[in-house]
């Protein structure tokens, strides 16, 4: 859901229901890196409601569209953790089962 | 600052932007700056670029077991470190047990107990394959797995111990009939019971060779006396760690910062010996340096606890600086048993791009 001015699609607050610190700190923090975002932050308005408000100003880029691409960065960075953990894990446990095998000198 | 050249942060600013220091009195520099242009006047871009991340992060496996692993994982924001501890925790999906029907418990422990420790049993079933159950939908082989669970001490026999391996699993659900006013009309078709199973749970290739049951088979569930009986159902369903604790895959999963151990000067002779006593876990050691000389050395940073034990007093301070890296997390996960460590925390991952997806797709 968002909230912004027709006039100025530059500065918008998204709430996102069902999310907490886990996306939201996330995205504030792909958000931050961002050399469009003039400002961004986020707030819990309840701490009983699962409900998260980002706000986010930027020079001029529409707000939703710097968002998304933040959003898009967390994914592709998701996807390479995923790979780099998955390759060593795999290299891990071949190097465990060569120790396993005990070669004599 | 005119003997710093343009484009690069001067030595004191970048290590407080890479390393919290751990004085004796606070830790300092403990903020990440993310601000894209928060050294915009020193000519440094701060901001994000996937290529740089691609090239730095990394990933060393310490320890790997069957439910237990740690690794290193460098190059990485501690915003997103945290969201995966926070999603091992508490979003990625395990079976539980859910409902208890009890037929008979004439045993000490009341029924709303011993379900609520039946429900802390993990499980030993891949969530994966199995759906989320809502409120309207009818147990099926496809969200529910049914455990049975008759136990009787004889009158005369001395107390038993009830425990998780006499959970039996029920692959064609349950066997609890449901009373129904026109049981006799048809009573051909098979009679309806709590669940609506389809087929057998073990014409599932994942099933039909290893039978899910509890992952340790020793868990003490009840204690019987003389004369006393327990007859219940129990059904487990697919949740998550934020709904409920006993749905969480793991025992605990947490970060700590590398921490770096740094002498300023030289720890010589007398002091170096000091210097070793102090420290509970061992951190430093003695080397020879020829000539009768003897020096400390910082032998094993990562044992470093920052109990802050060799800074106290005099002027131990201006000797030994006790740092944290702040992009080089040891992440130690413990599972539970439903899952092997390393797949939980892909899988954490992939709740993360999951959820990322969803808001995309929420701003289309």
């Amino acid at each position: 859901m968002e909230h912004g001015s027709i006039k100025d699609p530059s500065s918008s607050t998204f709430s996102f229901a069902g999310e907490d610190h886990t996306l939201a700190n996330s995205v504030r923090f792909a958000l931050n890196q961002d050399p469009r975002v003039s400002f961004c932050g986020y707030s819990i308005p309840h701490p009983a409601d699962a409900r998260v408000n980002i706000r986010v100003q930027t020079t001029g880029a529409p707000a939703s569209e710097v968002l998304k691409d933040a959003l898009q960065d967390l994914m592709l960075m998701c996807q390479h953790v995923r790979d780099t953990f998955d390759k060593a894990v795999v290299d891990s446990k071949v190097s465990d089962s060569v120790k396993a095998m005990k070669f004599k000198p | 600052m005119d003997d710093v050249p343009m484009g690069q942060l001067p030595p004191h600013i970048q290590l407080q932007r890479t390393r919290v220091f751990c004085a004796s009195d606070a830790p300092t520099q403990t903020e990440n700056v993310q601000y894209s242009g928060a050294y915009a006047s020193m000519g440094v871009d701060n901001s994000f670029r996937l290529e740089d991340f691609v090239k730095n992060f990394r990933v060393e496996v310490v320890r790997l077991t069957e439910d237990d692993m740690e690794f290193d994982m460098i190059g990485i924001d501690a915003a997103l470190a945290n969201a995966f501890r926070r999603i091992l925790i508490a979003e990625v999906p395990t079976m539980a047990i859910e409902k208890v029907l009890f037929a008979n418990n004439t045993s000490v422990i009341q029924d709303e107990v011993l379900a609520h420790r039946l429900g802390l049993i993990p499980i030993k079933a891949d969530p994966r394959l199995f759906e989320y159950m809502s409120v309207n939908d009818t147990p099926n082989e496809k969200n529910t797995i049914v455990f049975k669970l008759h136990v009787k001490c004889k009158r005369g026999d001395p107390r038993i111990t009830v425990k998780s391996d006499q959970l039996e699993w029920l692959p064609n659900g349950s066997e609890f009939q449901l009373v129904t006013d026109n049981s006799n009309s048809n009573s051909n078709s098979k009679p309806k019971t709590y669940t609506s199973f389809s087929s057998s749970q073990t014409s599932l290739p994942e099933f039909s060779e290893n039978s899910i049951a509890s992952k340790h088979d020793d868990i003490i569930i009840a204690k019987l006396g003389p004369g006393q009986e327990i007859e219940l159902e129990a059904h487990a369903v697919k949740g998550v760690g934020k709904t409920h604790a006993k749905w969480s895959p793991v025992a605990t999963a947490w970060y700590r910062m590398l921490p770096e151990v740094v002498l300023l000067e030289e720890v010589e002779d007398q002091k170096a010996e000091e210097l070793v006593k102090k420290c509970p876990v061992n951190v430093f050691d003695i080397e020879d340096v020829g000539k009768g000389k003897r020096r400390a050395i910082v032998a094993q940073p990562r044992a470093c606890t920052l109990c802050r034990e060799c800074i106290r007093g005099n002027d131990w301070e201006k000797l030994i600086a006790l740092r944290r890296v702040k992009n080089h997390f040891i992440f130690t996960i413990e599972s539970s048993g439903a899952l092997p460590p390393e797949v939980l925390f892909t899988e954490a991952v992939k709740v993360l791009e999951d959820k990322c997806a969803e808001v995309i797709s929420d701003l289309l």
